[in-house]
């Protein structure tokens, strides 16, 4: 028979024994987290893509403001993507006595390529569009049939039309015969606030509106294969002119991308402290292991078991459980996100496509590379026995060196942080301070323990804190991987429930969702008064002015000198830049300073543009603003909360730089529910003002938030299990010598009162050290979670304190109770006999 | 098997320390030995060189035509398999395995095919067939040295390497064993190398040899 066979033949047995269990469980554990939390952003990631598809109608897209040259469109055909164009163009809409200015689109069959539109045709209600969210395959569907047009709420409102009415549009009359319930192809960012009508290309020539002169806007829209798409943006991108805009999803709001990166990071991180976890238990229980299969292996070892084939029986066991635990661990994950995505209404009514499997294949990786790191390492101590223990039994185990198996595991980890955090610091303050943690926490236990022990008489319990303090060092191993398994439990219960209730109170309900733009400057006190009229907060008006950025240190700078595609489009456009004496106060500086009052020609530049661009403090920029040119040095950068729905600028400038160029402001505010007429009144008082809607982005990202919570649940879930799993393999750790321990109590006279007390004893001390660390490191990761993910103000709750040690001692003395309390009424015979 | 000027020292602190003192013997196959001596006389040290299963300070053990000492641990382990069984005073039977299972171990050791069958039939010699699919801890003494004494002749050795077989049994339990262990050994021809205090024991092995602090004493 081969080595294998007698590999599945003892993993068989020892699994009957019950030795693998708890390695399995905590496998299994580990790698369903990772999957879930894996899969689970990949679907997050498809559906906000396909949200934001959406909102642009399509996957790419080129608005002009001359008539687009054939060659875009017959680029994209050519690679077989669909193509629609579209013109809009401001006209006036009659309806009776009245007309309104709006935004007339007349779109070709096949619109939108991308996204929903959904209308309320009179009949029923509300009523679908018949298009997909995948390009549609039969041309014409559900498009605004000739001589029909669809209005939006705006202008049935302020024209007090309905559904099945005639409105004027030119020299024609067209039936109104949908309302726009839910609009897309907006630009993104700005969505004017002009009433909206959609009707069909067909009919536009018998309106007589579009003259020599009229203001069009001509947009050309790509869906199709992802690379393709990616493959036309390379092959568009050196042909636009200054009067012609490229958009993709790249583009897309970058409140909501940080958004969606900042729930990546928190559950991807969320997901490795039950991997952590698990990983611990695995350490836990693979020591106990090596220390039961000692005798076994050195019997095989007289048997004329050669180390190879040690090795190989143990190697193939453990390959073997690894693969039944990933492949457990990864339907787990599947199943656990199937039914997250279920439970959460946004995501099931997406019709999101099937999750890609690379989640689960990261997963499974990770699990095997815990497996490795932190048990694998003390099994390969197995095949080193000496034979001579049969017969010499106070042998110790031989030794791997320590820094070997320690370091194998900390590299497991480091890998799998910087995997995860996706950033290096990230990765590296969390695994730092995670490790400095447990080092700490173990010294620190240690010293307690023999603190403890010297002064043990004045706490009655001198037995018990003796024994703790003779095995110090795995007594200190046991209170950190408890300290470790209380952590979960306190992050699950306390420290979550804080860290999103201030995530979420980072969208207060005030969060502004309007924006201005294009306020003249004569126009600010008027704008100002017109607010504070309709009993709204007196909001700030910021200035802007629009520059080219030319060069970086006198090295002049194009679409060529970046690689970057955001680089790139991000010089070939004008920038907007404004100036203030004092930082925004929802910036925050990063380096250098800000300038003092008097000061002048600096610039102060966002971090993530800075680094994008390659901007250093100390460089000097040079910009061109309507035809002057100004130089000024970066001596300061911000971080900037995009998702804070405030207005954010990437460049500000000291007022003395730029106030006196041609300048507009913009300012946002907070429009309650009750009062969205009021936006339409500002536009009707100020027709030039631009009325930003981003009421629908701040749904996003509180919608984000919301996905977030309950997956963190879940995801917490995991660790909340895995901390009992290391809380059950630490108490298993020391089980055979407690074992050992009450024989010979026993055989020496002990009763089972004296027994009783001991562990009760030893235990309370045990769980009081744990909870107390416990209650820090939850402490500390939650502050960990709050400022460098979810970057939020962080306050400890003293609840965790509390709870920590007193949970700390009731658990653990109940949970060591239930384990020895048959030991204590056992004969020593029978202990010893293992029954 | 032949013992050559065996020695074997260790340190204690900073003095080394005899614990074996050029021993020499020789024992015919199909012999057997008794080792006997005090409690710290070095008889399990020289068990263990006997057996590959240590290194010795100097001298040489042949066991089989080999040098012991010439091999590499995997080498020794190799020979072992082929040559060797063990009985052991503490059993060493593995906890998770049946009655069964422990016997067949060698034997799948070894890549044997029919492992299950010779186990069986190895079990029915010591008696305890009705107990093959029992775990160790749910046998007596006795029975799991007889479960050992199965496992250490199921792959039929030429010698039998046996340290302190009836330490952990009662006179009666223990005799009963010995009675069993010599059958055994007569019936397959096997050498027998047995480390025991019990000077009735000793008298019933061809050969002693008298150990007292790491001397041979006759």
């Amino acid at each position: 028979m081969s080595i294998f066979r007698l590999s599945i033949n003892l993993l068989r047995r020892d699994w009957r024994a019950g030795e693998w269990r708890v390695l399995l469980l905590a496998l299994v554990l580990a790698v369903g987290s990772l999957a879930t939390v894996g899969l689970f952003a990949d679907r997050v990631r498809q559906a906000l893509w396909q949200q934001a598809t959406s909102l642009l109608g399509a996957d790419m897209r080129i608005t002009s403001t001359r008539e687009l040259p054939p060659f875009y469109r017959e680029a994209a055909e050519a690679r077989g993507l669909q193509a629609v164009e579209s013109r809009t163009f401001p006209s006036m809409v009659a309806y009776r006595e009245q007309v309104l200015l709006a935004e007339i689109q007349a779109v070709e069959a096949g619109y939108p390529l991308r996204g929903k539109i959904e209308i309320d045709d009179g009949n029923g209600g509300r009523v679908r569009s018949a298009l997909s969210l995948q390009p549609s395959t039969s041309k014409g569907e559900g498009v605004v049939e000739r001589g029909t047009v669809w209005a939006d709420e705006r202008l049935m409102r302020r024209l007090d039309l309905r559904v099945g009415e005639e409105v004027s549009l030119g020299a024609q009359r067209f039936v109104v015969a949908a309302r726009i319930v839910k609009d897309i192809d907006q630009t993104i960012g700005f969505a004017s606030f002009a009433p909206r009508v959609l009707m069909n290309e067909a009919d536009l020539a018998a309106t007589g509106l579009i003259q020599e002169g009229s203001r069009i806007s001509y947009r050309l829209m790509v869906a199709g294969e992802a690379a393709q798409v990616v493959a036309l943006r390379g092959q568009w991108l050196p042909r636009l002119s200054g009067n012609e805009r490229l958009e993709d999803v790249t583009d897309a709001r970058p409140e909501i991308r940080t958004a969606l990166e900042r729930a990546e990071h928190f559950l991807g991180l969320a997901a490795l402290t039950a991997a952590i976890l698990a990983g611990v238990a695995m350490a836990l229980t693979a020591r106990r292991y090596v220390a039961r299969h000692l005798d076994g292996c050195a019997v095989m070892r007289c048997m004329g078991a050669q180390q190879g084939q040690l090795l190989r029986l143990f190697l193939y066991q453990f390959v073997l459980v690894g693969l039944l635990a990933v492949l457990a661990g990864s339907l787990l994950g599947y199943v656990t996100q199937a039914i997250l995505i279920e439970s959460i209404a946004t995501m099931r009514e997406a019709d999101l496509p099937q999750p890609g499997m690379l989640p689960v294949l990261k997963a499974g990786a990770s699990g095997f590379a815990l497996l490795i790191g932190f048990a694998f390492l003390p099994l390969l101590q197995l095949r080193r026995v000496s034979p001579l223990r049969v017969l010499r039994r106070e042998m110790g185990s031989p030794t791997v060196s320590g820094w070997l198996i320690y370091g194998l595991a900390i590299l497991v980890l480091a890998i799998l942080f910087l995997w995860q955090a996706g950033t290096l610091q990230l990765g590296l303050t969390v695994l730092g301070g995670l490790l400095s943690g447990l080092l700490v926490f173990g010294v620190l236990a240690w010293l307690m323990l023999q603190g403890l022990a010297r002064h043990a008489n004045l706490f009655g319990a001198r037995h018990a804190l003796n024994n703790l303090a003779r095995h110090g060092r795995s007594t200190a191993v046991q209170v950190v991987a408890l300290s470790l398994g209380g952590m979960a439990l306190l992050l699950l219960t306390l420290v979550r429930g804080d860290l999103l209730q201030s995530w979420q109170g980072k969208l207060p309900a005030d969060t502004p969702n309007r924006f201005v733009v294009n306020i003249q400057p004569d126009q600010r006190q008027a704008v100002l008064d017109f607010v504070v009229a309709q009993q709204l907060p007196s909001p700030q008006l910021l200035p802007m002015v629009k520059g080219r950025l030319l060069a970086i240190n006198e090295r002049a700078i194009n679409g060529e000198s970046y690689a970057d595609t955001r680089a790139q489009g991000l010089v070939e456009r004008e920038f907007n830049l404004s100036y203030a004496d004092r930082m925004p106060q929802w910036n925050e500086l990063v380096s250098g300073r800000w300038w003092s009052q008097g000061e002048n020609g600096q610039l102060s530049v966002e971090e993530g543009i800075a680094k994008t661009l390659n901007i250093h403090l100390g460089d000097e920029l040079t910009y061109d603003v309507a035809g002057s040119r100004f130089s000024a040095r970066v001596t300061s950068l911000r971080k900037v909360q995009w998702d804070s729905m405030q207005v954010n600028f990437f460049v500000i400038g000291t007022p003395g730089l730029l106030q006196d160029y041609p300048s507009s402001y913009l300012t946002s505010f907070h429009l309650p529910p009750d009062k969205v007429r009021a936006g339409d009144e500002l536009v009707r008082a100020f027709p030039n003002l631009l009325v930003i809607d981003t009421g629908a982005a701040i749904a996003q990202v509180r919608n984000i938030i919301e996905q977030v919570s309950q997956t963190v649940s879940v995801v917490f879930l995991f660790t909340l299990l895995s901390g009992v799993v290391v809380l059950y393999a630490a108490l298993l750790s020391t089980q055979d010598e407690r074992v050992h321990q009450v024989a010979i109590l026993r055989t020496l006279g002990a009763d089972s009162a004296y027994l009783r007390r001991l562990h009760l004893g030893e235990f309370a001390v045990l769980g009081l050290l744990s909870g107390l660390f416990a209650a820090a490191s939850a402490a500390l990761l939650g502050w960990v979670l709050a400022y460098y993910i979810l970057e939020i103000p962080y306050q400890s709750n003293s609840m965790v304190w509390l709870s920590g040690m007193l949970g700390g001692v009731v658990l653990v003395m109940l949970a060591g109770w239930l384990n020895t309390r048959r030991l204590v009424e056992m004969s020593p015979m029978r202990i010893l006999r293992g029954e | 098997m032949r013992a050559v000027k065996l020695s074997k020292q260790v340190l204690s602190g900073e003095l080394p320390l005899n614990i074996l003192h050029e021993i020499n013997f020789e024992v015919a196959a199909g012999e057997s030995l008794a080792i006997v001596g005090a409690s710290g006389s070095g008889k399990s040290t020289l068990l263990g060189l006997l057996a590959g299963l240590d290194v010795p300070s100097s001298g040489s053990v042949w066991l089989a035509g080999a040098d012991l000492f010439a091999l590499d641990e995997d080498g020794r382990a190799r020979l072992r398999g082929e040559l060797a069984g063990f009985v052991f005073q503490s059993f060493q039977l593995l906890p998770a395995l049946t009655a069964l299972e422990n016997v067949m171990l060698p034997l799948e050791l070894r890549g044997a095919s029919d492992a299950r069958q010779r186990a069986g039939i190895s079990l029915e010699q010591v008696g305890l067939s009705a107990r093959a699919h029992h775990l160790p801890k749910h046998l007596s003494g006795g029975e799991q040295q007889r479960v050992a004494l199965a496992r250490a002749f199921v792959s039929q050795p030429k010698i039998l390497f046996a340290d302190e077989p009836t330490g952990n049994l009662d006179a009666a339990t223990g005799a009963q064993v010995i009675d069993l262990m010599l059958e055994l050994n007569r019936v397959q021809g096997t050498t027998l190398i047995l480390v025991t205090h019990d000077e009735l024991l000793s008298k019933r092995c061809g050969k002693q040899l008298r150990l007292e602090a790491g001397r041979m004493v006759d």
